[in-house]
């Protein structure tokens, strides 16, 4: 197997340990070019690079650092995004694990770039365990002086650079999808229930206490020291130009070796889920393969040749990199029973503020559990369908896209799975003869109606 | 007020410090509440109230939000069985089932004897370890039935989470996690 870089996760044993991340270079090189920039050409060698965010959006993150206020007048805070719920996610993790302090370099890189004296980590509370290893590093760097008053003797400024230090603290969830959406995620650090805000204001005008913050993954922070060391340009040329760098790649489900997989960004999905994570379990055919976490439109398993796992070469076949946590499912795979439990997830996960995601993830729910009883009627297919569609774009934060994609793209993709589970005895549609449901019968009618986009 | 202890709320306060404002500390607040007594009942929502200077209201609504804060009695060892899709493809269904059976009770019950209480949980990020199960804070990974039914007799006999076996989720990475 070729040799990739390995940016995020380099095989160093016990990297964590402080000791061990500054005998390999760790707080050094990068943070001493750091300190002899202006912040914002600290801003600029990020945007050079090409970076972009790996909490599912795929936005550049120099771009958004460049939003913020400059100067330091007005109060501004640096939230760092652990929350990691998605299903099928669990690249943060490796990162609390395996190498904390590159992610703590990246944010007082950050930090500096924005001139942000507080930062925060916020990590989900079932990672209560990690939570521990990131407040340990926290702590040792601390001690060290790399965090805190002290880094003003630690790292002095030259060049254009100016002096600074930063605070981290780490901050621990309790539970809740929804506060890994980026305002959802302010509220529940305010104290409060974790309700997405509305956009305008962007919290790099009104964000944290109502002052400009700005909210980066996990990931992308631990990529950030990687550039400083590098250059932004020699960066740019790993991987995809369109979204350079590596990516980690969690996958999950029928494959022999599931796992986290560093990988540069285009790396083909085939390749992935044959090469590295060891192929299916005895040697069965893919069924659906879901790129980039639950909330991302599911693939046909017949159609992955040539799929390339970067942001815009999946937007090209339907689908986004999302988290990048691939899950695998094998042509013996229940696609209604996935189906259903992702809506249940959905439905339980909605923090009730918008009414078509509130209702509506109940109705899908309610409908998919219809098919997966093999109860349902031939009509339920496009009624299902319309309610997905109209939670779309219909609510504040993208929970309502994450629980319509997979269902939508589902029937367009996999239409004779749910044909399947209609009620036997009932007569399909045919394109032309629809139910006239929304005409207060059940009676068929004949009109003509677009028919549904099968991809 | 006699919740917390003079050392605790010195603590607390010390914690306040890092956010501008008291409110921001009412996870944490509420976390060390519920690692003392369990779950989060009308007096511990008052202190926590009084500690973030909040209403009991908004302490209640905040409580009710987030899964993991108990506003009812579980159990010492909380026994939290993952079947979201990458677990239940690998079996978490079934381990679920099986748990459920072993402890005679079911979702977010708790033993008569106040031992376990077992909860059908979201997706605890371990999906390369699938299926999976919590206990507490410990994760048990690639766990079998036969395993599942093992770290019960365990805490049973033992009045202790057992060592779980370590599951690499990053196979080219060797070290072993510090569990």
């Amino acid at each position: 197997m070729a040799e990739y870089p390995k940016l995020v996760l380099p095989d160093i044993p016990n990297l964590r340990n402080i000791d061990t991340y500054l005998a390999n270079g760790g707080y050094g090189e990068a943070m001493r070019k750091v300190y002899s920039m202006a912040p914002a050409a600290v801003t600029d060698e990020v945007k050079k690079s090409g970076l972009r965010g790996r909490g599912g959006a795929a936005f550049p993150t120099g771009l958004k650092w460049s939003f913020m206020p400059k100067g330091k007048e007005k109060k501004k805070y640096f939230l760092i995004n652990g929350d990691e719920s998605e299903p099928g996610s669990f690249k943060d993790r490796q990162i609390f694990e395996f190498n904390p302090h590159q992610m703590i370099e990246g944010i007082l890189i950050g930090c500096y770039a924005m001139q942000i004296d507080q930062a925060y980590i916020y990590i989900r509370g079932e990672y209560a365990h990690w939570v521990k290893m990131v407040e340990r590093a926290v702590a040792e760097a601390y001690a060290k002086g790399f965090i805190g008053e002290r880094m003003k003797d630690n790292f002095k400024p030259s060049g254009e650079g100016v002096g600074y230090s930063v605070d981290i603290t780490v901050h621990k969830g309790a539970g809740a999808y929804i506060v890994g959406e980026e305002t959802a995620m302010m509220d529940s650090l305010e104290g409060k229930r974790g309700y997405p805000r509305f956009k305008p204001p962007f919290p790099a005008n009104h964000g944290l206490w109502g002052q400009p913050t700005t909210i980066n993954n996990i990931e992308t922070m631990a990529n950030v020291p990687v550039i400083m060391k590098m250059g932004g340009e020699a960066y740019s040329k790993i991987g995809d130009p369109k979204q350079p760098g590596t990516i980690l790649f969690g996958v999950s489900g029928h494959v022999n070796k599931p796992g986290v997989y560093e990988l540069p960004t285009g790396t083909p999905l085939l390749d992935i889920i044959n090469n590295h994570a060891g192929g299916v379990p005895n040697g069965k055919k893919i069924k659906m393969v879901i790129p980039g976490g639950s909330s991302m439109p599911p693939l046909r398993g017949d159609k992955l040749e040539g799929v390339l796992m970067d942001a815009e070469h999946l937007k090209e076949v339907g689908s986004a990199i999302g988290t990048a946590g691939i899950m695998v499912m094998d042509e013996d795979t229940d696609i209604i029973h996935v189906l259903t439990r992702i809506s249940k997830f959905y439905w339980h996960e909605s923090c009730g503020q918008c009414t078509p995601c509130r209702e509506g993830t109940g109705w899908l729910l309610k409908l998919l559990r219809r098919f997966e009883a093999s109860n349902a009627r031939p009509e339920d297919i496009d009624l299902l369908y319309d309610v997905a569609k109209n939670i779309e774009g219909r609510t504040i934060c993208a929970l309502g896209e994450a629980a319509a994609w997979p269902v939508y793209f589902t029937i367009e993709r996999f239409r004779e799975d749910f044909e399947k589970r209609v009620k036997p005895g009932l007569e399909l549609h045919s394109p032309e003869r629809v139910h006239g449901l929304r005409k207060g019968g059940l009676e068929p009618v004949q009109v003509r109606i677009p028919v549904v986009v099968r991809v | 007020m006699a919740i917390f202890s003079n050392a605790e709320l010195q603590e607390i306060s010390e914690l306040q410090k890092r956010y501008p404002e008291p409110a921001a500390t009412l996870l944490p607040v509420l976390w060390r509440l519920q690692e003392k007594r369990g779950w989060i009942d009308d007096e511990a929502m008052e202190a926590a109230a009084a500690v973030c200077q909040v209403p009991k209201s908004h302490v209640q609504g905040v409580v009710s939000f987030y899964t993991m804060f108990f506003d009812k009695p579980m159990g010492r060892y909380h026994v939290q069985v993952c079947t979201n899709v990458s677990c239940m493809l690998r079996g978490g269904e079934e381990l679920l089932a099986t748990m459920k059976n072993k402890l005679g009770i079911q979702n977010l019950e708790h033993t008569p004897d106040g031992l376990f209480s077992i909860e059908e949980v979201e997706c605890m990020g371990a999906c390369g370890g699938a299926p999976m199960m919590a206990v507490n804070e410990t994760f048990f990974e690639k766990i079998s039935k036969e395993e599942a039914n093992d770290v019960i007799d365990h805490v049973l006999a033992k009045d202790e989470i057992p060592k779980p076996k370590f599951v690499a989720q990053m196979p080219e990475l060797t070290e072993a996690a510090n569990r």
